[in-house]
């Protein structure tokens, strides 16, 4: 009996150790790259670095024109995801929520967020930089990133959608108010902290892609003056900084900027999910 | 299933309507600059595309020619040699950049070449390694194959790292040709970086490595061996006497337009080829 | 003329419902145009099984990089699964409130960071480190998998966190009042009643590993052959395309979405996965 227990007893130990260790491992290595990252980058980072323009390829000066670009780049997809995003959640929540056709959109809702980045980018390159004819540009690169981010969107509305209370429509219903009235007046409104959250984590998945950037965007590193100009994102400008071996304190200091803005990102999306949560629970 | 099609027709106008209006908006924002560049009578913009080798230098021409004409955007891409040479081709650049010479089957797309400067091909070790000196036959054993030890070439016993360019690279298609000649294959055991840069990075930080960069890129990074008992520097390249290089040209196809044409003229003056200079490329005038 | 009203905005919410079957079809339509005429002309074998990748000579084998997305992967989930489910598995039983409340916004956040930023890190530490500890060039599909490795953890630890926790509290309470140990029941009863979820999280984080491109583009070295040990350098399906689209033309560029076609291809197989999965023990 003492041996089966000392067994157990070990084998409870060993297993806590492990999931000590794996702990340990887990948040030691992304630290890791967190701080050796900040470690080289923060003492580049300065007010001239955000809002100069590159000399020498980047080898010298700022990083103000991807920045630009960064932005405009969100603000073009999200522009084109939102709308169809929430109101393909609305449909799948509140109008047609079984049947062939939904089965459909599902599989390819899934399917779309489950496609390799690189794949959206050669689609972006043969449909939209050439068969649509928009060269390398802010509208090609948009919209890619736009398909891309689609999926992300109608899930997390969708799950904002579904979490409002079924009283709050039988209310608005039994006062009268038609179908849409519903879902704008009362639905939406009870869902937007949910939804906002899915734009914000999108607008990381924005700021963070490169390959599908490189190829329907371009890599020009002027600031765009139009939506039809060629344009060079942050991650693309961190790519190509280390990989032609131009700079790397350049390369550190735009990889410190790019995960000091993810941090505030998800710091938002924190702060309304949690706003969310209290919000039902009250 | 094809109830929906039409509805999927709309979906589709409907995202083409608002690409449209997105465009529109971009396109009356473009007019705005006009007014700065009227007094100059120069406006508008263009996109060179091509050899990521050409880049650089196409960077910094840019720059100095938007600076003395600010109507005018000069948009410079990477991509490579071969995609300067379609992007011409295919108009979705006005002008396209290539590191090597066209081959005989992208002779007869008509393109218009204009070789606006001259770069040598270095080939580069690691500091540390004790060969600075080749042969261009030894050269050529390394990146077939034949030779795989640094102690063959006269360094230490260690087996020899090769990092070659990735297949359509300009600098690549100008060493094969220079070095390999017809009929004489790459190893296949190299590694393939996608840059110049990237080459350099590898050499810099692998003591056995060998690669091959474009001269405006050498720096103290990597060492550039002699090659026949002649230093790559941009006076041997010009005089004759190393014999790796090859032209940066740029193509157009059929009339110019009217800042294709002055951007064009501006690099090949006198100012144009000091920027290719100070750059370390050779100029051509 | 509120009828019209709703209608039309009925119309237009179905109309966005569609808009991501519409993109799939685009993709699917234009990644097929674009690549399977060359894979048709040289045979579907010839790229499947051929070896030889001289896209210039008209080789267009991709087993090479079929085996070296699969070497990466298999290394990613070998260093990162059994990491992240124990600390999935810490995080759901173990770990005291306070401490879920900072470890997790922390994952999360790494869940963000750019796959650039990641492959810069194996760039500048993780090759030198792997050159000097074990020899070789450094560029290789250990490196390749420790960043896969650490870029799909937090997938896989979240995912598999929330599966834990929504593990019926009853199972858990019977088998501690049946006198097992925590470790015993978290072994004998959660584990097993989360697998469907352990298991899910496991296969979106080997889908992210396999459509991953620049960061790994930056570490495995890229050469295009079979690899013979895993500190040689290899070459990815998501890498032959971002590395030679810029330059190919021709036939070349058609094998690059060819190559595009045998990885969607694979994520189809994979996602399809996923729905097999069944979502609780015995449905």
């Amino acid at each position: 009996m003492q041996k089966v227990r000392s067994f157990v007893y070990w084998e409870e130990k060993i297993a806590r150790g492990f999931l000590w260790a794996s702990v340990l491992v887990t948040i030691g290595a992304l630290l890791a790259v967190i701080f050796h990252i900040l470690q080289h980058g923060l003492v580049h980072v300065n007010w001239e670095f955000l809002t100069r323009e590159p000399l020498f390829m980047g080898k010298e000066g700022g990083i103000f024109p991807t920045i630009v670009s960064t932005v405009y780049l969100i603000l073009i997809s999200l522009a084109i995801a939102t709308p169809i995003g929430i109101m393909a959640a609305i449909q799948l929540t509140e109008y047609t929520k079984k049947g062939p056709l939904v089965k459909i959109i599902r599989f390819a809702t899934e399917t779309l967020a489950g496609i390799p980045s690189i794949i959206f980018g050669l689609f972006g390159f043969a449909f939209l930089v050439l068969f649509m004819g928009f060269s390398w540009s802010l509208l090609s690169g948009g919209l890619t990133l736009a398909f891309m981010v689609l999926p992300t969107i109608v899930r997390t509305s969708e799950e904002a959608i579904k979490s409002v209370p079924l009283s709050f429509r039988e209310g608005s219903m039994a006062l009268g108010a038609t179908k849409w009235q519903t879902v704008w007046k009362i639905v939406l409104p009870s869902a937007l902290p949910g939804i906002v959250t899915g734009v914000i984590l999108s607008i990381g998945r924005v700021v963070g892609e490169t390959a599908a950037v490189i190829l329907t965007a371009g890599s020009s590193l002027n600031i765009p003056s139009s939506i039809m100009d060629p344009a060079r994102s942050m991650s693309v400008h961190l790519y190509i900084l280390a990989m032609e071996g131009i700079s790397m304190e350049k390369a550190y200091a735009t990889a410190t900027v790019l995960i000091i803005l993810i941090f505030i990102i998800n710091s938002i999306a924190n702060r309304i999910m949690r706003k969310m949560s209290s919000n039902l629970a009250a | 299933m094809f109830k929906n099609t039409k509805k999927l027709m709309l979906v589709f106008a409907i995202i083409l309507a608002a690409a449209v209006a997105f465009a529109g908006c971009g396109a009356k924002k473009e007019e705005a600059p006009k007014a700065d560049g009227e007094k100059k009578g120069l406006s508008g913009s263009i996109t060179i595309a091509g050899s990521t080798s050409v880049q650089p230098l196409s960077e910094e021409l840019a720059k100095a020619f938007m600076a003395k004409n600010p109507g005018v955007t000069v948009n410079v891409q990477g991509g490579g040699s071969s995609a300067g040479v379609k992007a011409a081709n295919e108009g979705a650049a006005q002008i396209g950049a290539s590191s090597r010479d066209l081959k005989e089957e992208e002779k007869g797309l008509g393109l218009t070449e204009t070789k606006i400067a001259l770069d040598g091909i270095a080939v580069v070790v690691n500091p540390k390694n004790q060969v600075s000196e080749l042969t261009m036959e030894q050269i050529k054993g390394i990146f077939s194959g034949k030779i795989t030890n640094w102690k063959e070439v006269g360094g230490k016993d260690a087996p020899i790292s090769v990092v070659n360019r990735e297949e359509g690279s300009g600098t690549r298609g100008a060493f094969e040709e220079l070095i390999l000649g017809k009929g004489t294959k790459f190893t296949d055991k190299a590694l393939t970086q996608p840059s110049t840069g990237a080459v350099r990075t590898t050499v810099a930080g692998d003591e056995n490595a060998i690669g091959y960069i474009s001269l405006g890129t050498l720096n103290e990074e990597v060492k550039g061996v002699k090659v026949d008992g002649v230093e790559p520097t941009i006076d041997n390249v010009k005089n004759g006497s190393f014999k790796i290089s090859r032209p940066f040209l740029y193509l157009t196809k059929g009339e110019m337009n009217e800042v294709t044409k002055a951007y064009i003229d501006f690099v090949m003056s006198e100012e144009g080829q000091k920027i290719v200079k100070e750059a370390h490329f050779i100029p051509v005038k | 003329m509120r009828k019209i009203h709703e209608t039309i905005i009925e119309k237009l919410l179905l109309f966005s419902a569609v808009v991501a079957v519409l993109v799939v079809a685009l993709i699917t339509y234009f990644i097929f145009a674009d690549g399977f005429p060359v894979m048709q002309k040289y045979g579907i074998a010839h790229f499947i099984t051929g070896s030889d990748w001289h896209p210039l000579d008209k080789q267009f084998g991709l087993l090479p990089m079929i085996a070296g997305s699969f070497l990466v992967t298999l290394g990613a989930l070998i260093i990162g699964v059994p990491l992240s489910v124990g600390c999935a598995i810490f995080l759901a039983e173990i770990a005291p409130k306070q401490v879920t409340r900072i470890i997790r916004p922390a994952i999360e956040l790494l869940a963000g960071i750019p796959s650039v930023v990641y492959g810069f890190y194996g760039l500048v530490i993780l090759v030198p480190l792997i050159r000097e500890l074990f020899g070789g060039r450094g560029f290789s599909i250990l490196g390749g998998s420790v960043v896969l490795a650490i870029m799909i953890l937090p997938t896989v630890v979240n995912i598999s966190e929330d599966a834990i926790r929504a593990v019926p509290k009853e199972y858990k309470e019977g088998s501690l009042a049946l006198g097992a140990t925590h470790w015993q029941t978290i072994k004998k009863v959660i584990v097993p009643s989360a697998r469907s979820g352990i298991l899910t999280a496991i296969v979106l984080g080997m889908g992210r590993a396999i459509g991953e491109t620049m960061a790994v583009i930056m570490v495995v070295g890229n050469v295009a052959t079979l690899p013979e040990s895993i500190l040689d350098p290899i070459r990815t399906l998501t890498g032959n395309i971002a590395i030679e689209m810029g330059y190919a033309a021709g036939e070349h560029a058609q094998a690059l979405f060819a190559t595009g076609i045998v990885l969607f291809v694979i994520i189809m197989i994979l996602n399809f996965m996923v729905t097999l999965v069944p979502k609780r023990i015995g449905e």
